[in-house]
């Protein structure tokens, strides 16, 4: 610990403040919206599919192409993942098998 | 709201955060771990597991933990950190409407993890959505709480091998993209959302990227409403 216990304190919720500023203000900022409601109920339904693509390359952004290892454990397990999805369609077993494929590629092939 | 009735919708959201469990668990013993290497015993990890419940704006606070005071920094790193969840807030407007009391606890819980189950989820036919919802937030918590826990107890005495493991959320949000991309006809929210962030990566590398993917997610669909919009109708 190099910060005193009240300053590990405030770094704390400085972090907590940070955090809810940016969950809450999408709410606070449109409570009353009526005016511009067909603008965010559109928002509403496109928005999804594009955050949930931006937070997958956001889980992708080290991977570089600089060597095999860099890449390959998540490029072969993604499309294992979609393969098997595919076929069997079962979150927790597409979700499962990538993790251990992913695991046992990085542990002992690259 | 009967006792069974929450009984009902907790049993309904359990199976959607078994791999946020996994996951979790994982990342928070790792965070558990860091944290009492840096000198951090269990009470600050689970204090700011807690509160923050933010697990990258955690990770990066480490640095902030060990180096000179600096509050205001913290505060700007946090929120540029975090910039990602302003997009969870407006595409869930109309699914937290009506959610009374709980919808302040809701959004305070609106993780990843929570936001990409409850944006792909429909509680089934008989439970009550908005207690559906708080128990997906409550259980995602209580597993990162846990889990920073554990690894605050356990310190260095784990040494099995779980290099990977944390690609478990990776997956599932893989997942769920597929599952999205499945049930929606109109392919384009999900290629604008990929073509923006990875060319926003290459161009603003990768502790840049995503306020700028961001906003270009925001001025192409903004700018293609009325395409985007009548295709959405079909």
């Amino acid at each position: 610990m190099t910060l005193t216990a009240g300053q590990t304190f405030i770094i704390i919720c400085m972090l907590t403040l940070g955090t809810v500023i940016t969950r809450f203000l999408p709410f606070v900022l449109f409570r009353n919206n009526k005016k511009s409601s067909s603008y965010i109920t559109y928002l509403g339904k496109v928005l999804p599919y594009a955050s949930i693509a931006m937070l997958v390359v956001y889980c992708l952004k080290e991977v570089n192409f600089t060597s095999p290892a860099n890449y390959a454990p998540e490029v072969i397990a993604i499309i294992f993942i979609v393969v098997l999805h595919h076929w069997k369609n079962n979150t927790l077993l597409s979700i499962g098998a990538g993790t251990a494929v992913y695991m046992f590629l990085v542990q002992t092939v690259f | 709201m009967k006792k069974n009735d929450l009984k009902i919708a907790l049993k309904a959201a359990f199976p959607h955060t078994i791999p946020v469990l996994t996951g979790f668990t994982f990342l928070g013993i790792a965070y558990g771990v860091l944290m009492n290497t840096k000198g951090y015993g269990v009470g600050w990890t689970a204090l700011a597991s807690l509160l923050v419940f933010a697990g990258s704006a955690q990770y990066v606070a480490i640095t902030f933990l060990t180096s000179v005071f600096n509050p205001i920094y913290a505060l700007l790193m946090t929120l540029m950190i975090n910039a990602r969840h302003l997009f969870y807030g407006i595409s869930l407007l109309d699914k937290y409407k009506n959610t009374g009391k709980l919808k302040p606890y809701l959004i305070f819980g609106l993780c990843d993890e929570t936001f990409s189950i409850v944006c792909s989820t429909e509680p089934p036919p008989g439970v009550n959505r908005k207690w559906f919802i708080f128990f997906i937030t409550l259980l995602d918590h209580c597993y990162w709480v846990l889990g920073s826990i554990l690894g605050g107890l356990l310190g260095s005495m784990i040494s099995f091998n779980t290099q990977g493991l944390d690609f478990v959320l990776t997956a599932l949000f893989v997942v769920i993209f597929l599952g999205q991309w499945k049930a929606q006809k109109n392919h384009k929210p999900a290629i604008i959302g990929i073509l923006c962030s990875v060319g926003c990566l290459i161009l603003f590398g990768p502790s840049n990227f995503i306020i700028p993917s961001m906003a270009a997610i925001m001025v192409i669909l903004t700018v293609f409403r009325k395409n985007l919009a009548k295709e959405e109708a079909k």
